[in-house]
């Protein structure tokens, strides 16, 4: 495949904006809601507590695996893939 | 070059069997260990044959490991595959204060501690996304001699060990003090004599094998203290709800600690789940900025994605740093959860003279000795009844007597006392205790062994080797690295010998001069092109500088801040009453208004600031400044050489070479 270093940035930057955003709701903005969502109760875990203890945690390690698969895609599609 | 038959090859294709073994004989050496318990070996021996068998097993990797190639002391030849790497940097990253002191910290703060959770696994994400794999391109040895490439000078480097340092050593100087009282505490060693063992412990793992060494032993010492901070709590949670799954089942305690915080009479407003009763809104959303950020540049966690055989492998090696940093953090609540309940439920009401006489709760006399005092009641350490008492009345507590019911304002616990006396709380054999000691002293040494090498790196490598003497033979170089790494090392248990309490405090200002100092150079020149030599050396030390005069100010200098740089009073967050009076002080006690170089006592002491802003969250000045001043500078000087630019379009695309490869 040959190589577009340029399309390849592009891609880049856009995949770094979502996983900065994704990254922004999980480590403040659902935070923001901690007491009513503290209203609600699974499995005696007040939610609001909940996710700051391990649901936030839980979804940066998906994204991570989920981030080194599509930042592979990406070099891959755009030629600038290191050889295996 | 090579002087040494590189064994590393055979090592890492077998390295699933290697630990697989290792943690086979680790467990068994444990199960040894309880029957050495149960033969009725005195406790003492046995926490001796814990720390001496596991820094001999140290030992005997950094001696394995031991290399006498450049590319192999600093990258460890760039031949540690992602999984491994994920698990040396988790060891690396997690602290002697991650261990210990992280469920105490959820015990004490409720809700407002999981600021510490989250800023400290949150980070990896940008670590992924912005910096990590852009270092490994580049493939040099230190963050330092980053900048001076990416910036073009030796001024950009000066400013990157300026930081470093700031950050590096005291941090190194608390986890030799952790190994002190990890040793002092759970093994009844002299505090000085743990932290020579702590000194012996960290060179035998780094002096020979440089960074090659420190990772393959800092995966040993990730697994050791895993299995220490994970036994504990999982035979809790079975013996209280028949599932060694605590990260699950401690949903009903909190629904339990819940149900008696009502009984007692704790405001719903200060219960354990109730966000922002220690922390407002704006130091909670600050510190998990500043933690985040600040592990995202603290240069020991960086220099390790060096190591891994390719781009796409330190992407990957983040996630799983993350991964396994996650199994420690999620299960730290879990942990203050159950302490909790167990305070609740068989100290709290319980009367004074039970203390005393009941066996179950022997624990608290043990932790709460005089000269140990991990635990107190009504403020003194738990010694005779008469001296409980005695100290109960001295509180104002009236007609005490051995019949008064213990309440939660008379019982406290210290922070590191939870993890260290949860196997004794819970009636565990001793091994346990033995297991979680030798746990905390692997997450010591490990952080200890990554600090080291980042400074000792950056003297040999950016200050010697870059800009001293750019002809030194490889030798020199490797003799010179190691000199230097042996003198820091001394230095640094020199100073934690003193017991220096300030220095342990000063840790968490390392995440906030980390951010304001080295996060906007890093990312600014990686993503821009336009920053430049001039804005990244102004932003670096704007930022740093900012960040270090507030934490100085507030701490030490608090009547300078209010006088000269506007600051006032923090708030307390739950009434949004000022936390200290400073007109009614100034005017009634001038001398102690104006004292400079306070201790942690002064009414003042960490009380002023801007906005309410605490000191630990400082970050939040520095950094904006950093980013700020960086751009700034670089927009009003001319943009970067074209030889600049075609460096970082290198660094931003995988394919090719490392650019930095030494030449063999």
């Amino acid at each position: 495949m040959s190589e577009n270093t340029d399309r390849h940035w592009q891609r880049t930057s856009t995949l770094m904006w979502t996983m900065l955003a994704l990254w922004a709701f999980f480590s403040f903005i659902i935070h923001f809601f901690v007491v009513p969502l503290n209203a609600i109760r699974i499995a005696g875990f007040p939610l609001g507590f909940y996710m700051a203890a391990q649901g936030s945690l839980i979804v940066f390690v998906a994204m991570l695996f989920w981030f080194s698969k599509a930042q592979d895609k990406i070099d891959r599609e755009e030629g600038v893939a290191e050889d295996e | 070059m090579t002087t040494q038959s590189s064994s590393g090859g055979d090592f890492t294709s077998n390295l699933g069997r290697v630990y697989a073994i290792y943690t086979g004989s680790f467990l068994g050496f444990v199960v040894f260990i309880w029957l050495l318990e149960k033969l009725g070996v005195p406790n003492i021996y046995l926490g001796y044959l814990f720390v001496a068998f596991t820094i001999g097993v140290y030992a005997l990797i950094g001696y394995i490991s031991r290399t006498m190639q450049v590319s192999e002391y600093y990258v460890a030849g760039r031949k540690v595959p992602s999984f491994y790497n994920g698990m040396a940097t988790a060891a690396d990253w997690m602290s002697a204060a991650s261990f210990i002191g992280m469920a105490g910290t959820l015990y004490a703060l409720g809700y407002d501690g999981l600021a510490f959770i989250l800023g400290w696994t949150g980070g990896y994400v940008l670590v992924a996304i912005l910096i990590a794999p852009y270092l490994r391109k580049f493939g040099a040895y230190t963050v330092p001699d980053f900048l001076a490439a990416r910036f073009g000078g030796n001024a950009a480097r000066l400013c990157g060990i300026l930081v470093l340092m700031a950050c590096s050593f005291t941090y190194v100087v608390a986890q030799i003090v952790g190994t002190g009282l990890i040793g002092a505490r759970l093994l009844g060693m002299p505090f000085e004599l743990a932290v020579f063992v702590g000194l012996v412990g960290i060179l035998v793992c780094s002096m020979l094998g440089g960074m090659r060494a420190v990772t393959w032993t800092q995966v040993a010492q990730y697994i050791v203290l895993i299995i220490a901070y994970l036994v504990p709590v999982m035979i809790l949670s079975t013996q209280k709800f028949g599932l060694p799954l605590p990260q699950l089942t401690y949903g009903s305690v909190l629904s339990e600690i819940a149900t008696r915080e009502a009984a007692l009479g704790v405001p719903a407003a200060s219960s354990h789940v109730a966000p922002f009763t220690r922390y407002d809104p704006l130091n909670f959303f600050g510190l998990i900025l500043c933690l985040m950020v600040g592990t995202a540049s603290l240069p020991h966690v960086l220099m390790r994605y060096f190591t891994t055989p390719s781009v796409r492998e330190a992407r990957s090696s983040v996630a799983w740093t993350l991964l396994f940093i996650f199994i420690l953090y999620f299960t730290a609540p879990a942990y203050a959860a159950f302490a909790k309940l167990e305070v609740y439920t068989n100290v709290i009401g319980q009367p004074l003279s039970a203390v005393f006489s009941n066996p179950e709760l022997g624990w608290m006399r043990s932790y709460g000795r005089p000269g140990l005092a991990l635990m107190t009641l009504c403020g003194a350490p738990i010694d005779t009844l008469q001296a409980t008492l005695a100290a109960c009345s001295k509180i104002g507590i009236a007609n005490v007597t051995e019949a008064t019911q213990i309440t939660l304002r008379m019982f406290a616990i210290q922070n590191d006392a939870i993890v260290i006396s949860t196997p004794e709380i819970a009636g565990l054999p001793y091994v346990v205790a033995g297991l979680v000691a030798a746990g905390g002293l692997a997450a010591a040494l490990s952080t200890a062994d990554g600090l080291l090498l980042a400074i000792a790196n950056a003297l040999s490598h950016d200050i010697y080797y870059k800009m001293i003497n750019k002809d030194a033979s490889t030798a020199k170089r490797l003799v010179i690295a190691r000199v230097l790494l042996i003198i820091v090392a001394i230095l640094a248990a020199w100073v934690a010998s003193t017991r220096p309490d300030d220095i342990v405090a000063m840790v968490a200002w390392a995440f906030s001069l980390a951010a304001a100092g080295l996060f906007p150079a890093l990312v600014l020149g990686i993503w821009s092109k336009r920053v430049n030599q001039q804005g990244a050396v102004a932003g670096i030390l704007a930022g740093f500088f900012v960040t270090l005069v507030y934490l100085v100010v507030t701490r030490y200098y608090p009547w300078f801040g209010v006088e000269y740089l506007g600051m006032y009073s923090n708030k307390n967050p739950v009434t949004g009453a000022n936390l200290v009076d400073l007109a009614k002080l100034k005017a009634e006690n001038a001398a102690l208004y104006f004292q400079s170089v306070v201790p942690l006592s002064h009414p003042m002491a960490n009380r002023v600031g801007w906005f309410s802003v605490s000191n630990i969250s400082a970050g939040l000045f520095g950094l904006p400044v950093g980013f700020i001043v960086m751009y700034v500078v670089s927009l009003m000087t001319p943009a970067p050489s074209s030889e600049l630019q075609k460096f970082i379009d290198e660094v931003r695309r995988p394919r090719g070479k490392t650019m930095m490869e030494e030449k063999a």
